[in-house]
């Protein structure tokens, strides 16, 4: 019998014919925090104490949730990562240097790779073919020091995509309309498997931005196959040897399968306070908008500075409406600043921020004021999420970010553009 | 035999609502986080639950981020058990993982301040208060091992590795 991508990549890392349900151990290639939850995982390792990291090169510490710090107890949390990573060789990604999701992306995973993070994105790198899971700090912590842990194989819906994306809609809605389809727990314990004809011509950073969401349905991974697109994304990176090819085989056994016509797709958006709370923006056109955020692991790559550059240009933002701009990475700001992206979205009024996650998580960069509304490109809308229970969240994608920027309501890319 | 009250709250209660993300600095002093606990899910809850009373979510229960303080912070508080119709993903894990039981059953039929008894070896809860008995699905049985040994860190420190 054929196997998906999950069966095929635990079997492979395991040595052993896996199926869905089994649990299993598996080797771990990569394990990974970031600074709210490396200082809890650091504490529980050292309290196991194992002699050392099993695989040091491969365990990474990201200071990216809350940098630069903005309290003292979140620099003594940054100061115990540095010195930790320091002590036992592992590497570290401090202060400017991007968020882990995507650094992970662009300098480490590979397909067919097994990656453990203290970060429920983790999942981003499921956009590569790597199955990418997220856990808390003890699983971690284990995974520090015996480079494995355990996996009860998922089973997997397929998600087969056709069809081409109409202008201004993207990757970003075809991953809310899923979760408003399938619900907040509609993939609980499961594997997203992204496939179809519509995969075949779409890009990396778009698998990135769908495989990021797939914890918002409750699925364990979100995993694309890997093929000529991967190829050049890695190639691209200069890690042109990391590539492997990998699909599902022919015949895979899938729990569930969802079709999803991409040219029929509309500009969606996700309302307060669970994702998949999903409307059109035809429905919510017209709702007030106080600040608008693009940017995190979810859609702060560079095809998110072009998007908004290209809606933006020689436009200027509602006065009574903040933008900010949080590119992912430095390799994306560089090349946002080389291709006058970043230009024209200052021109535009918008605040630049540190490469980082920024205002997402309601630690700074971007914390609500009460009864306030963002519309945002990252990935939950929780209530509080942004640092005020009192604040009320939107997710959408960038183009609709953009565009509603300039108008300080929800508005339709399709009408600015 | 555990025995407690129910405190109850409803469908998505996520990782954001047990531990909030504006708390983030207080999370390497998880005494003082506790103190928050669930806070802006109910802003009374800390300073009335006691020690042995029960969590008891709706479906979902939570969702969101790995932040494995969240029920770290339920355990701190005295929470002996998380009831919930279902729960996400990584947070069963970590619940398990720091040795709080977490037990999916049919939480409709518990009210806010009903009295339980739970017997977790049979997974069996008796409601005293309105006399209904709910029966909860076995935990797998890599999840039973770790958690009869306290948790991951007392099973990772007595066995070395993993025994699945």
């Amino acid at each position: 019998m054929g196997k998906n991508l999950a069966e095929k990549i635990l079997s492979e890392k395991t040595g052993s014919d896996v199926k869905s349900g089994d649990i299993v151990v598996s080797p771990v290639d990569w394990a990974l925090v970031q600074d709210t939850t490396g200082p809890l995982t650091v504490r529980e390792f050292l309290a196991l104490e194992l002699p050392k990291l099993a695989n040091p090169a491969h365990t990474i510490l990201f200071i990216d949730h809350a940098a630069p710090s903005p309290q003292k107890q979140l620099s003594c949390d940054h100061t115990f990562l540095r010195k930790f990573a320091n002590d036992y060789g592992a590497v570290l990604s401090d202060v400017g240097e991007g968020v882990c999701h995507q650094i992970m992306a662009e300098k480490y995973a590979r397909p067919g790779d097994v990656i453990v993070g203290a970060d429920s994105h983790t999942v981003t790198a499921g956009g590569l073919g790597a199955f990418a899971t997220g856990m808390g700090s003890s699983d971690v912590a284990a995974a520090f020091g015996l480079g494995k842990t355990w996996f009860r194989v998922p089973e997997t819906f397929f998600i087969r995509m056709t069809g081409k994306f109409q202008n201004h809609v993207t990757a970003k809605d075809v991953i809310l309309h899923l979760i408003g389809l399938i619900g907040a727990d509609g993939a609980t314990y499961k594997a997203l498997e992204f496939g179809g004809d519509g995969v075949a011509d779409m890009s990396v950073t778009d698998r990135l931005t769908i495989a990021n969401m797939a914890v918002e349905a409750g699925a364990k991974v979100g995993l694309f196959p890997s093929d000529i697109l991967t190829q050049e994304y890695l190639t691209q990176q200069g890690r042109a040897g990391d590539y492997r090819s990998l699909t599902a085989d022919a015949g895979a056994v899938y729990e569930r399968i969802i079709d999803i016509d991409l040219s029929n797709l509309e500009p969606t958006i996700a309302k307060p306070h669970t994702v998949d709370n999903t409307a059109t923006v035809t429905e919510l056109k017209g709702t007030k908008v106080d600040q608008v955020f693009i940017g995190t692991c979810t859609n702060g790559r560079l095809s998110d500075l072009k998007q908004a550059a290209e809606i933006l240009r020689g436009k200027r933002r509602n006065p009574g409406t903040r933008l900010l701009v949080g590119p992912a990475s430095p390799q994306v700001l560089l090349a946002g600043m080389k291709l006058g992206y970043i230009q024209t979205l200052v021109e535009a009024g918008a605040v630049i921020l540190p490469p980082g996650c920024a205002g997402c998580l309601g630690v700074h960069q971007g914390v609500l004021g009460d009864g306030e509304v963002c519309l945002s490109t990252a990935n939950r809308n929780f209530l509080g999420r942004m640092g005020n229970p009192e604040g009320y969240i939107y997710l959408s994608s960038t183009p609709t970010a953009a565009a509603s920027a300039i108008t300080g309501v929800i508005t339709d890319p399709r009408e600015v553009a | 035999m555990l025995k407690g009250r129910a405190f109850k709250f409803g469908d998505n209660i996520s990782t954001d609502l047990i531990a909030p993300g504006r708390l983030v600095h207080l999370r390497s002093n998880l005494p003082e986080l506790a103190k928050h606990v669930l806070e802006d899910a109910d802003p009374t809850f800390a300073a009335r639950v006691k020690p042995g009373d029960f969590v008891v979510g709706g479906s979902n229960f939570g969702l969101g981020s790995s932040r494995e303080h969240a029920p770290v912070i339920i355990k701190m508080a005295g929470v002996s058990a998380v009831l919930a119709k279902s729960v996400a993903r990584i947070f069963f894990r970590n619940a398990i993982n720091v040795g709080l039981p977490v037990l999916v059953c049919d939480t409709d039929k518990i009210n806010e301040g009903d009295e339980l008894e739970i017997d977790l070896a049979s997974g069996i809860i008796q409601n005293k208060t309105n006399g209904e008995t709910l029966t909860s699905g076995k935990l797998p049985e890599a999840m039973l091992a770790i958690l009869n040994e306290g948790g991951l860190k007392p099973y990772i420190r007595k066995y070395g590795d993993f025994q699945i």
